[in-house]
């Protein structure tokens, strides 16, 4: 039926939304954008060395990227190269190393467009519950870390001097990043995870005073923006990973045009 | 003067990195409601050691006590709060501990800051968000204060008001405070002990004594020693080095010596 599986299509789009609202927050106020990118990229060989090693993609595609964020954190150490530098070589030869690994997999089928692009359409209950209990778990996390995370991000040298532990929770914070790539993967494509990442929160910033505000407001237009993309992918028959993106991106025009409109009227 | 309860001793600390020697040897002491000044040039070593007494800094050789339970508030030289971070006063001062508004702006009161609880951290200038750190630090009940540069990005007078307000924090909350400067120019008289630093604690003791000490004219030069005003709490005068008094703020020594610049802040 129909409805049966654009229902199911929106309720594990809003699951994505609920999971990428708060953590895109802190992407966005640490700059981690192109960070995001990189763990998304790595994705894809995390799915290949899943299935080549025979545990399930998702949990190959968490294990890599934490893999690539420990090995980013140990080539920053060297301070040979700049952090720019080392995100684009980790993140392109990653997705460049994926591309070569899921062409080997013979025996295997792997449908290469629906990772890269997401299928939000063929989304199973199984794929539902996942997809809840994972962005349940990235929720609960993010909320006992919060208070913390937000004294780290506003200034960390302070965070530190006050004894705040910053390591375990840059970590957590890692692995939350990959947990939410490999919980998002199916639903808009290793490609433009990022985008969810970071457009909503940037909507909800224009309308923000807190942080607390910000995350719940981000959580808010991802949610519109699956809700609106999937309406359009079905209505014109457009893939949904790209169109719930498109409908992200005019969401944050609309609000700002809002937002300079008013701004214009307030100053007379 | 009663031996003030201890909360941070250092003794024969060094650390070395990368082979290279940081800090040597330093011996630094710190007590409840005493006023400790780090001065030196950049590159002494200044944060290395105050990382290293909070902890923070692998030590390589000596030892350093704190005592048990010591709450931290800190205040960092440079805020810059990026701008995809929406905060109000609130919920700055709020970060780490929470308090009730009332509570929120009494501590406003006492450090003189004329702002809003609703009010945009972004709109707020480099000396009001310096007002605001103290506050939220103070907020924690501290036993010990640290100020990392205090005075950088303010003029002098600012800076006048700032030490006149440091030394009333901790006449009123009894903590300790230790405060880092590569300011030459001004030591506040309140100052217990004045610790200068060049990988090695080069000379140690009340302001006037530092500025006289030939370790300090060496490390310095004699020019710095001639600029070394110690500010006092008498508004009508300032000490110079040898004790001579100098008439007035506008013609205190170390003025308009790369005081006052201007600050554009891309918002």
């Amino acid at each position: 039926m129909l409805d049966d599986f654009l229902t199911r299509a929106v309720i594990a789009g809003f699951g994505v939304a609920v999971a990428t609202g708060p953590l895109g927050c802190f992407v966005v106020w640490r700059r981690m954008a192109y960070f995001g990118d990189t763990l998304a990229h790595s994705a894809l060989l995390g799915v290949a060395l899943g299935f080549l090693i025979g545990i399930s993609p998702t949990a190959g595609t968490i294990v890599t990227g934490i893999m690539i964020a420990l090995a980013l954190v140990w080539l920053q150490g060297r301070r040979t190269w700049s952090s720019d530098t080392l995100l684009g070589l980790l993140s392109h030869s990653a997705l460049a190393c994926g591309l070569i690994a899921v062409t080997f997999m013979d025996g295997v089928r792997v449908d290469l467009m629906a990772y890269l692009f997401g299928d939000i359409l063929a989304v199973t209950s199984a794929d539902i519950l996942w997809i809840w209990s994972g962005a349940a778990l990235i929720t609960a996390i993010i909320f006992v870390l919060w208070r913390s995370l937000v004294a780290l991000t506003v200034n960390e040298e302070t965070a530190l001097a006050e004894g705040i532990a910053a390591r375990p929770i840059q970590f957590a914070f890692v692995i939350l990043i990959a947990l939410t790539v490999a919980l998002a993967m199916k639903v808009i494509g290793i490609l433009l995870i990022t985008a969810l990442l970071i457009i909503p929160p940037a909507t909800a910033r224009q309308f923000s005073a807190t942080p607390e505000h910000m995350a719940v407001g981000a959580i808010l237009t991802g949610a519109l923006a699956v809700a609106a993309g999937l309406y359009g992918s079905f209505s014109w028959d457009t893939p949904a990973g790209p169109s719930i993106v498109a409908a992200a991106a005019a969401l944050f025009a609309a609000g700002f045009l809002t937002k300079s409109l008013f701004s214009v009227i307030l100053r007379g | 003067m009663t031996e003030a309860e201890q909360l941070l001793a250092a003794s024969g600390l060094s650390v070395t990195r990368n082979g290279q020697t940081i800090l040597n040897g330093i011996d630094v002491r710190i007590g409840r409601g005493e006023i400790v000044t780090l001065i030196g040039p950049n590159g002494a070593g200044k944060s290395t050691l105050v990382r290293a007494l909070l902890g923070l800094e692998p030590i390589t050789a000596g030892s350093i006590k704190r005592a048990e339970n010591m709450t931290v508030g800190y205040q960092a030289q440079r805020l810059s709060i990026d701008p995809t971070l929406p905060l109000t006063v609130r919920r700055f001062l709020t970060l780490t501990r929470r308090a009730d508004d009332g509570a929120l702006r009494d501590m406003l009161g006492h450090v003189q800051l004329d702002a809003d609880l609703g009010k945009s951290v972004h709109v707020l200038s480099g000396g009001e968000l310096q007002r605001l750190q103290l506050a939220r630090a103070l907020l924690r009940d501290p036993d010990l204060l640290v100020l990392d540069e205090p005075t950088q990005n303010v003029d002098i007078s600012g800076a006048v008001e700032l030490y006149r307000l440091i030394q009333e924090t901790r006449d009123t909350f009894n903590c300790a405070v230790l405060m880092v400067s590569h300011d030459l120019n001004v030591v506040m008289s309140a100052t217990n002990r004045v610790y200068c630093l060049n990988n090695h604690i080069c000379c140690s003791g009340r302001p006037a004594e530092v500025s006289r000490h030939p370790e300090f004219l060496r490390l310095f030069g004699q020019s710095a020693a001639d600029m070394l005003a110690v500010y006092t709490h008498d508004h009508d005068h300032d000490h110079g080095p040898g004790g001579e008094i100098v008439q007035g703020h506008d013609h205190a020594p170390g003025d308009g010596h790369g005081h006052g610049h201007d600050h554009d802040h891309a918002h």
